[in-house]
């Protein structure tokens, strides 16, 4: 499969702020990637040179072929833009909006269509001014799949989202990546990563800190919790690793779940112990996430 | 240029008219105010010379006028504003190429300085027995295009001066209202100290002014006054002169994303 975006050791600074620093990936075609990182870690800069608004200060950019910074037309008839920040005309109908942002791609989806697809069929006649801050985002995602782009680029494209709005976007992008188009996304949500990206890449003051799958991303043995409440935590077993209390919760850590288990409910059997709303917690992305950011943190200070 | 861009400069025009019209303060400091001019000029100055009204001169006077807030302040404070939405930036990330956007907002803003024109004229016929030079109308339309295209320049480029929309309208307005007195649109500047009408000349609203002015003027009344041929080559000299310049500044200081950008 052929590259669609290729970087490498690509800077650039603010004054004083380094905002990427140094950063080299590749996303084939069809890929959909989540850019993960804190607030100002520079996915919004480095996501933006992508798309062309801004100059990098050194490194090489290959976007579908082109370079972003001097690419003209066609290149952006070839992808679509959701921006971060980005206004519409407040007095334009969502038909209108959608019809008019629309004229200048060789190929464009309706805009029915389209405003079915992100759910505002209700207000298609309405003006902008009068959608509420979710709605107006998904205007937003609609204007930037009206060109049918091989490459979709979101920048916290479901901010403001309700819950069923946010499954809905998914579902668009799921039906986006089924039709074999390339998206880079960004997102502070970790369950919408983990649903929707097949890799994840996870930023910190402008650098990789990690990269790879959902699953794979969560560094050493992946170990999980057995977690419950019980009347007198004192008195529990030392099983394969201490048990720790934190409000009233207690939980083990371990690799192997299974035989923690059957110890574990064995005993309380004997012993005649309720292990109230006893659950098995694999880790998440989101410990991964904080675990890698605690570690950066760590290596930083250290 | 092929047919689609065409198609496209057309789809932009339509597009930045509607948001003109939906947009009710724009619309009513374009059309507005020069009819309050209009008909404050005919109640006040009522009367003739020669057998031809007073409304003969001031009717186009305040035309050129309302021509020149269509294109020059229009286009410096609705970009600059469109600029702070962030619209100018979401357009950026589409194919549309500049010049197209560039021109649909131009052509638009020429639109309705053109229609303020016809409106005026309506008016001062309708009101104040104003009538048209038909034989004149060629050389108004010539002088018309080249002042529209240097005011919709310097509308542009007074948009990628100023930092915001909000300071837009204060600069826009602080250079064409001076510019206007200068420029005997509201008030006959003959008895004024000769450094200001010197100062006047260099501007390229009074020759606007001026050239538009002398076209409706009738042969009797511009047999009388003296007054020259309608089209001077030096008038336009002095308006190619600021087109360029707002060309130039506009090229290189425009700017696409907000204030404060990249
Ligand atoms: N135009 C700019 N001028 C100066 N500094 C900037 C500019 N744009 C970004 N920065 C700085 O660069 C860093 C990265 O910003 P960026 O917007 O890329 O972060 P981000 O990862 O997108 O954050 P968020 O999650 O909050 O959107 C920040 O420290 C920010 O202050
Ligand atoms: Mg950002």
């Amino acid at each position: 499969m052929s590259t669609v975006i290729e970087v490498e050791g690509l800077f650039k600074r603010y004054g004083e702020v380094t905002a990427v620093a140094g950063v080299d990936f590749a996303v084939r075609e069809g890929d959909v990637v989540a850019l993960l990182g804190p607030n100002g870690a520079g996915k919004t800069t480095l996501v933006e040179m992508l798309e062309g608004y801004r100059q990098a200060d050194s490194g090489r950019i290959e976007v579908l072929g082109y370079d972003p910074g001097s690419a003209g037309r066609e290149f952006r008839d070839r992808i679509g833009i959701v921006l971060q920040e980005s206004g519409i005309e407040q007095n334009l109908r969502v038909r209108e909006a959608v019809e008019h942002y629309g004229a200048a791609y060789s190929c464009r989806l309706p805009a029915a269509d389209l405003i079915r697809l992100v759910g505002l069929e209700e207000k298609a006649d309405a003006k902008v001014k009068t959608l509420s801050g979710g709605q107006k985002r998904r205007l937003d995602l609609a204007l930037g799949l009206v060109g049918d782009p091989h490459l979709v680029f979101l920048d916290e494209p479901t901010t403001g989202f309700d819950p069923s709005a946010r499954r809905k976007s998914w579902e668009m992008v799921e039906g986006l990546t089924s039709m074999g188009k390339t998206i880079l996304l960004t997102t502070h949500y970790l369950d919408e990563a983990q649903h929707l990206a097949d890799r994840v890449i996870v930023l910190s003051k402008g650098r990789i800190v990690a990269d790879g799958t959902p699953d794979s991303i969560g560094v050493g043995p992946p170990s999980t919790t057995v977690r419950f409440k019980t009347a007198d935590p004192t008195s529990l077993p030392r099983l394969e690793a201490e048990p720790s209390v934190e409000q009233g919760k207690v939980s083990y850590q371990t690799v192997r779940p299974t035989a923690l288990l059957h110890q574990l409910t064995g005993w309380a059997v004997e012993q005649g112990v309720e292990l109230e709303g006893i659950e098995v917690v694999r880790p998440s992305l989101e410990d991964a996430y904080l675990s890698i950011l605690d570690e950066e943190k760590g290596r930083e200070d250290g | 240029m092929k047919m689609g861009d065409l198609r496209l400069v057309l789809v932009h025009i339509r597009h930045t008219n509607r948001i003109f019209w939906r947009e009710p303060l724009a619309a009513f400091f374009t059309m507005a105010f020069p009819v309050m001019f209009l008909v404050l000029f005919g109640v006040i100055f009522d009367g003739e010379v020669r057998g031809v009204s007073f409304a003969q001169f001031f009717t186009p006077a305040i035309a050129v006028f309302a021509a020149a807030t269509a294109t020059f302040t229009n286009l410096a404070i609705g970009t600059a504003i469109t600029r702070d939405e962030g619209i100018l930036k979401r357009v950026r990330g589409t194919p549309v190429p500049p010049w197209i956007y560039m021109s649909g907002r131009i052509l638009s803003a020429v639109w309705t300085a053109f229609l303020a024109i016809v409106l005026m004229f309506a008016l001062g016929w309708i009101l104040f027995d104003f009538v048209v030079v038909w034989r004149n109308v060629p050389a108004a339309l010539l002088v018309f295009s080249v002042a529209v295209a240097t005011f919709s320049a310097l509308g542009l480029a007074v948009c990628s001066l100023v930092k915001t929309g909000t300071t837009a309208p204060a600069v826009a307005n602080g250079i064409i209202l001076p510019m206007a007195f200068l420029s005997d649109i509201f008030i006959p500047l003959e008895d004024a100290p000769s450094w200001l009408l010197v100062v006047g000349d260099v501007f390229p609203l009074k020759h606007f002014a001026a050239m538009f002015g002398r076209a409706f003027t009738p042969p009797e009344a511009a047999a009388f006054m003296g007054a020259g041929p309608v089209l001077a080559w030096d008038r336009f000299a002095v308006m190619a002169a600021w087109l360029l310049a707002g060309i130039f500044i506009t090229m290189v200081f425009f700017r696409w994303e907000p204030r404060g950008g990249k």
